[in-house]
């Protein structure tokens, strides 16, 4: 048995019923694994909700936890895929003091060069929002880090596969 | 005129709803889907309900246990010999913390029960109520589904679905969780059945080439061993079952929740496999050459270590539920669905065979398992009664008819070991979960359930104090089932296991224990103890004669042990005779 640790981006399609957050995050916690961001949206089908997990594990327990969700009576399906996969992206925002915009001549070009947008600006602050994968981001923290950062926050991971998820077929049969 | 025309009218279009409340509901939906009894104990955030369970009284049997723990267990004991779904009612708060150990065995043994629980009023959630527990929270985990209603309309649909869910393919418990306010809440009522549910599929499609492979296997095998598991018995698939190992003659061993789908006298039954499982089909595990499981998951008390688990056997496991193909055991050909329908197809693709030199090597080593451990468990020559000598004449008095419901430990694997099943759904126990106290409530309802049935339940003097409240239901009830308590004054597997791997230190393991004829006689039961060899032959007879429940303790030896065994981390072919 292989005992390497790849990281997998799961992909729940559910109904969009109280409780299911639970139920879904019981699997990992029981089995004492980490989830390493979460995010649950509206998906491509009407009342179907779509869920993206990123999770550190063996291909063998991927295998065994995609049963265990499956096997519950609200999920969909579920599906595992490595980052070759599938195509995503996560979302950050920076809160930054706004003197820094005009006494840091770097910051505009950090900005200019990272692709980040800025959202909004005020005397006192001024909002950045960069979407990319994680290395990206976490470089343009640590480049704007230096000059001090009020406030950040990362999304959890969004992704789409390369290969169709034949959900809506699923569905009418 | 007008006035009446326009009341026909009104009338015609509810024909086919009535206004009734949703504790009323609750009651009539449970009538729908064929409850004629439930277990359970009242208190405030469920009072509704049994203020309806009062009025509907000759329709439905509401049986007051003596803690939430044992209307649980007693509606796992009424599922278990019915195949249908037990189900229990407590209130909020405690009443509904206290369902959760029965709730989690329910879960891990696959039995249909359908809890429902009161809950404080829906304007009161999340403000720490009294009697507030976030019963839905908290039951995750340990249902097949849950869900809270807060609205009396919800009723009927979502019970209708807590009970198709419960029931369907593999089957579990569902909680669910009724806001005070729901209860009294009024509204048009209509109930139609559950038809299916769009994100579940209870039995997965049977692949044609699977089960093609898996009979390839099998013609080939010249050394196949099955091991079946409670899957035969949830499907119903006992006579299937039966055709395909006397067509294809091929030895059947069963694991602690699959005995009593065929008959123990059965000439193909090899036994039980597992940690106390029987010699030879632990043994030849290891040298089987086709593994052929069936309704069963591979437990780590059945495979002991798995590194060294049947490594030389190609494994086809027919299984109704996907999560459990390579879960622990990987399989070379997995056939889903239905064990009755897959065995069926399977039978016509068999060979017909008889594999005698292999049957052999299982009677030469049943042969050594008898010199050394069952001679002694069932013929002993020292002076202290042995628990199989208690079984023994359990089998003779019963004839094999018998219900045995066992609670855990020493006494459960004797009790699973020697006991003879002449009818399927006949052994109920805590197979799983391992709860202690189990026994006593689920023989309640395993005898409600089959009235016509003898249920003869097995305790230790350890788990029978668990749930011996239980008792007062017994009495009150005038359930006639049979108490048998094994008492050897220890926690008796623990200390076997403080004996073998911890050098003796009985740390907490003895019990002082009470007058238990006294205690059983306070109830109103006939009781006897029994101490001697010389009178446990007409004890147990006496204990079958009486028409109404009756308590019989027997002194068993202190520090006997259950014998064979496989130690934690050893492989199945390492089982230890002594």
């Amino acid at each position: 048995m292989s005992t390497e640790k790849n990281i997998y981006t799961v992909t729940i399609y559910t109904e969009n019923n109280i409780g299911l957050l639970n139920r879904i995050s019981a699997i990992f916690q029981r089995r004492h694994i980490n989830i390493e961001s979460i995010n649950s949206s509206v998906s491509e089908i009407e009342n179907v909700s779509k869920w993206t997990l990123v999770v550190k594990l063996h291909v063998d327990s991927m295998k065994r936890i995609i049963g265990q969700i499956e096997k519950q009576v609200e999920v969909i399906k579920a599906y595992y895929h490595t980052d070759e996969e599938t195509i995503y992206q996560e979302s950050c925002l920076f809160k930054i003091k706004s003197d820094l915009l005009f006494d840091e001549r770097q910051i505009q070009n950090i900005i200019k060069e990272s692709n980040a947008r800025i959202v909004t600006v005020n005397k006192v602050f001024f909002v950045l929002e960069k979407s990319g994968r994680k290395e990206e981001i976490e470089l343009l923290y640590r480049e704007l880090s230096v000059f001090g950062i009020m406030q950040f926050t990362r999304s959890g991971r969004v992704a789409v596969t390369k290969n169709e998820m034949k959900i809506s077929t699923m569905l009418k049969a | 005129m007008k006035e009446t025309e326009t009341i026909q009218i009104v009338r015609k279009e509810t024909a086919t709803t009535e206004r009734i409340s949703g504790s009323e509901a609750v009651i009539k939906c449970l009538l729908a889907e064929g409850v004629d009894i439930l277990y359970g104990y009242p208190g405030g955030a469920i009072m509704p309900v049994y203020d309806e369970l009062y009025k509907y009284q000759d329709k439905i049997h509401h049986v007051l246990t003596r803690h939430e723990q044992g209307a649980t267990h007693a509606a796992q004991g009424y599922a278990r010999i019915s195949g249908k779904v037990g189900v229990a009612i407590a209130t909020s708060g405690p009443g509904a913390t206290n369902l959760i150990t029965g709730i989690a065995d329910a879960q891990i043994d696959s039995t249909p029960m359908v809890c429902i629980t009161g809950q404080v009023g829906s304007q009161l959630l999340g403000s720490d109520a009294f009697q507030e527990t976030d019963i839905v929270g908290i039951s995750t985990p340990v249902t097949k589904w849950n869900h809270q209603i807060t609205k009396a309309s919800e009723i009927p649909e979502v019970l209708a679905k807590a009970f198709y869910i419960a029931k369907s393919g593999r089957p579990g418990p569902v909680l669910i969780d009724i806001t005070k306010d729901a209860q009294f809440e009024e509204f048009d009522f209509k109930y139609e059945k559950c038809k299916g549910i769009r994100s579940y599929k209870p039995v997965p499609e049977t692949d044609k080439n699977s089960l093609k492979a898996a009979a390839e296997l099998i013609n080939k095998a010249k050394k196949p061993l099955i091991i079946w598991g409670q899957g035969i018995i949830l499907s119903e698939a006992e006579e299937a079952f039966k055709a395909v190992i006397e067509k294809a003659g091929i030895p059947a061993a069963w694991t602690i929740l699959g005995v009593s789908a065929i008959p123990t006298s059965h000439p193909l039954n090899v036994g039980m496999v597992g940690m106390h499982g029987n010699y030879a089909p632990n043994v030849l595990t290891n040298e089987c050459d086709v593994l052929i499981a069936i309704g069963m998951r591979f437990d780590d008390r059945v495979t002991g270590n798995l590194e060294s688990y049947a490594k030389q056997a190609k494994v086809i496991h027919f299984e109704i539920d996907p999560a459990e193909i390579d879960k622990n055991v990987k399989t070379d050909v997995a056939v889903l669905g239905d064990a009755k329908s897959s065995l069926k197809a399977l039978l016509p693709l068999l060979n017909a065979n008889s594999h005698n030199d292999w049957h052999h090597k299982f009677k030469a080593l049943y042969e050594i398992e008898f010199e050394k451990v069952i001679k002694n468990d069932l013929h002993p020559t020292k002076e202290s009664l042995t628990m199989g000598e208690v079984l023994k004449e359990i089998n003779i008095h019963t004839k094999g008819e018998a219900a045995i419901v066992s609670d855990v430990g020493q006494h459960q694997m004797v009790a699973c070991r020697y006991a003879n099943f002449n009818t399927t759904k006949s052994n109920i126990t805590s197979g799983g979960l391992g709860t202690m106290g189990f026994a006593l409530p689920a023989a309640i309802g395993a005898k409600m359930a089959a009235p016509e049935r003898e249920v003869v339940m097995i305790a230790g003097d350890g788990g029978y104090q668990m749930t011996i409240q239980e008792l007062g239901t017994i009495f009150q009830q005038k359930v006639p089932v049979k108490i048998v308590v094994l008492n050897n004054e220890f926690l008796g597997m623990v200390r076997q296991w403080q004996q073998l791997f911890f050098d003796k230190r009985y740390a907490s393991t003895e019990m002082v224990n009470p007058d238990f004829v006294a205690i059983a006689k306070g109830y109103h039961i006939d009781a006897k103890k029994v101490t001697k060899r010389e009178d446990l032959k007409n004890a147990v007879k006496e204990m079958i004669d009486c028409k109404g429940p009756y308590f019989l303790e027997v002194r068993v030896e202190k520090e006997g042990n259950v014998f064979p065994m496989i130690p934690t981390g050893a492989s199945v072919s390492d089982i230890r005779l002594e």
